[in-house]
């Protein structure tokens, strides 16, 4: 009996594996071309930021070993850019995960025209960033023809030249802009998959909203919220179109992040072998990033 | 709840709402904050009858549409052999892809700038659309297995049995089943070229500039002019806008590689 149903069933399974499928030509173009886009470009950055190399001046050139990282370090504007980069990130993962949390929260509840209401709190997001960058800049901040300017004249008070002053802070309230709907549509995807019945147990026990908010959802959400940190770091950590067209890393090296340095060294300056130091720097960062981010896909995927 | 719902969701869409209102006033009307103006297309025609407008509008939709279909005819042979014959090492090569997809672009700015100029790629819709292809491979091939995921295997298997070979295995039965996903997917990768401004602000001039580039070119002082500014970003704005509403959920699972649900 267990021989008749064992031969039975390896006889089909035999014959599938005669015609054992060959993948390999229909995944080897994709697989293909994204190792030559991540490698080649690798391997070149690396080795330009061994050089000595400017695109205008043939006569900078040989090995420089170390020098071009030497100079970068000894360069208190790369020190600003990293700083100011920094503060990018951080402001704008925490103003975008507690307002994307809140908004996840309150469009989680009831009310009528919510899903109407929903659209519009998450059209920023598909604003291109030289259209979200320069309306901002213009038609809300700017001091004498702006909205806020407006504002402040309706009250009597000195309207704020917010690029002048708080050139950092302006960038960072654009960029927040556009990011918190991204926070807002993945935490609400969260949020809904809430067990319910947990909810109205802890309510039964007499929890608050604060304590339902602080002990069951929060701690629901981390994983989500995780997510966010991780993809957002990786996309902030290049902002580049919005301080382009609004300050160009201006006033001075107010908002000039590693982003736009290196830009600036590379197509500004032409001097190949400092930006690629700079890139091999921003290469660093993102990795550290993106092995936690991979590391927590990893554990979600389901072959 | 109401109030405070359609409150938030008024805060985060007045900019939009108020470039909208103001493309339709006239230029010396755009820098007051009035209300009640009389509206005019002016800017629109304006805007439109500048010659290079709509080449830059043309570019937009070609290197966008180039890309993302480019990509998906990668990225669904590949996404097929994962989803419907996984091996040992399909797992490693899709975290691999989504690994790429980390490379800082600025990382690798310098080397892509010179390779392009030395294949006089600079300010072509060719150049652009290769990098738009692989800036989202990565991203398709995850949206299109988590989608391929979702065939029963049985399907296909009842179509080789009846003799399909694998092309007509994925034309007949695999594509006809997986049509709205790979629409998304096609969706998503369109907004993500369509909106892209670190790669066409630095490999681009005029010929193949989109319109990123294009609003761009708004921030030369002398080049402000409000009412004109607001009319053609509200035309570059309002496509993209609508089709990010119809893809909202698609773009939750491409954007965090299916880590959230």
């Amino acid at each position: 009996m267990d021989s008749t149903t064992a031969t039975a069933s390896t006889a089909p399974a035999k014959s599938l594996r005669r015609r054992e499928f060959n993948g390999l030509p229909l995944i080897a173009p994709s697989v293909g071309v994204l190792l030559l886009w991540m490698i080649v470009p690798l391997v070149m950055t690396l080795w330009f930021s061994f050089l000595r190399y400017n695109l205008l001046d043939p006569t900078v050139s040989g090995f420089a070993g170390l020098d071009n990282y030497r100079y970068l370090v000894a360069d208190a504007n790369f020190w600003v850019s990293i700083l100011n980069t920094l503060l990018l990130i951080g402001s704008v993962l925490v103003v975008t995960v507690v307002g994307g949390v809140l908004l996840a929260v309150l469009f989680d509840q009831d009310f009528p025209g919510r899903n109407i209401a929903r659209l519009f709190a998450v059209a920023p997001f598909f604003v291109m960033p030289t259209v979200a960058a320069l309306i901002w800049k213009n038609l809300i901040l700017h001091p004498i023809y702006g909205i806020f300017g407006s504002f402040a004249v309706l009250l009597g008070v000195e309207p704020i030249d917010f690029f002048g002053q708080y050139p950092l802070l302006s960038v960072i309230l654009i960029v927040s802009w556009e990011w918190t709907p991204f926070a807002f549509l993945i935490l609400l995807t969260a949020i809904q998959s809430l067990d319910r019945e947990q909810l109205e147990a802890a309510r039964m026990d007499g929890a608050g909203a604060f304590a339902q908010f602080f002990y069951i959802v929060l701690p629901h959400l981390s994983r989500a919220i995780s997510v966010v940190v991780m993809i957002e770091t990786i996309f902030l950590l290049t902002i580049f179109a919005e301080i382009f067209v609004t300050t160009a890393g201006g006033p001075g090296n107010a908002t000039t992040n590693l982003a736009f340095l290196i830009y600036a060294r590379a197509l500004l300056q032409f001097d190949v072998g400092g930006a690629s130091a700079g890139g091999v720097v921003a290469i660093i960062l993102a990795n550290i990033v993106a092995a936690f981010l991979v590391r927590s896909i990893a554990r979600r995927l389901e072959i | 709840m109401a109030v405070l719902g359609w409150g938030v969701a008024f805060l985060l869409f007045f900019p939009i709402l108020w470039m909208f209102l103001v493309s339709f006033k006239t230029e010396s009307e755009a820098i007051l904050p009035g209300l009640f103006f009389t509206p005019t297309t002016q800017s629109y025609a304006q805007v439109l009858d500048r010659a290079d407008y709509l080449n830059f509008a043309l570019n937009s939709v070609v290197i966008s549409v180039g890309g993302t279909v480019l990509a998906l005819a990668f990225a669904i042979p590949a996404a097929y052999v994962m989803s419907f014959h996984p091996g040992k090492r399909t797992r490693g090569t899709l975290l691999w892809m989504l690994s790429t997809k980390m490379l800082p672009p600025v990382g690798v700015l310098v080397p892509i700038y010179l390779i392009f100029r030395q294949l006089n790629l600079l300010d072509s819709r060719t150049g652009m659309i290769i990098i738009y292809a692989l800036m989202n491979l990565p991203i398709i091939v995850w949206m299109l297995f988590t989608f391929f995921k979702e065939v029963p295997k049985e399907i296909l298997e009842a179509g080789r049995m009846d003799g399909a070979g694998t092309a007509d295995e994925v034309r007949h039965i695999l594509l006809p089943l997986t049509l709205p996903g790979i629409a998304s997917t096609g969706l998503l990768s369109l907004i993500l070229c369509w909106n892209e401004a670190f790669w066409s602000l630095n490999l681009t001039t005029s010929t193949a500039a989109p319109l990123t580039a294009f609003i761009a070119s708004f921030s030369s002082p002398q080049g402000l002019f409000f009412a004109k500014l607001s009319a053609a970003s509200t035309m570059a704005v309002a496509p993209i806008l609508i089709f990010g509403w119809l893809s909202q959920k698609q773009l939750v699972q491409g954007l965090t590689f299916g880590a959230v649900k």
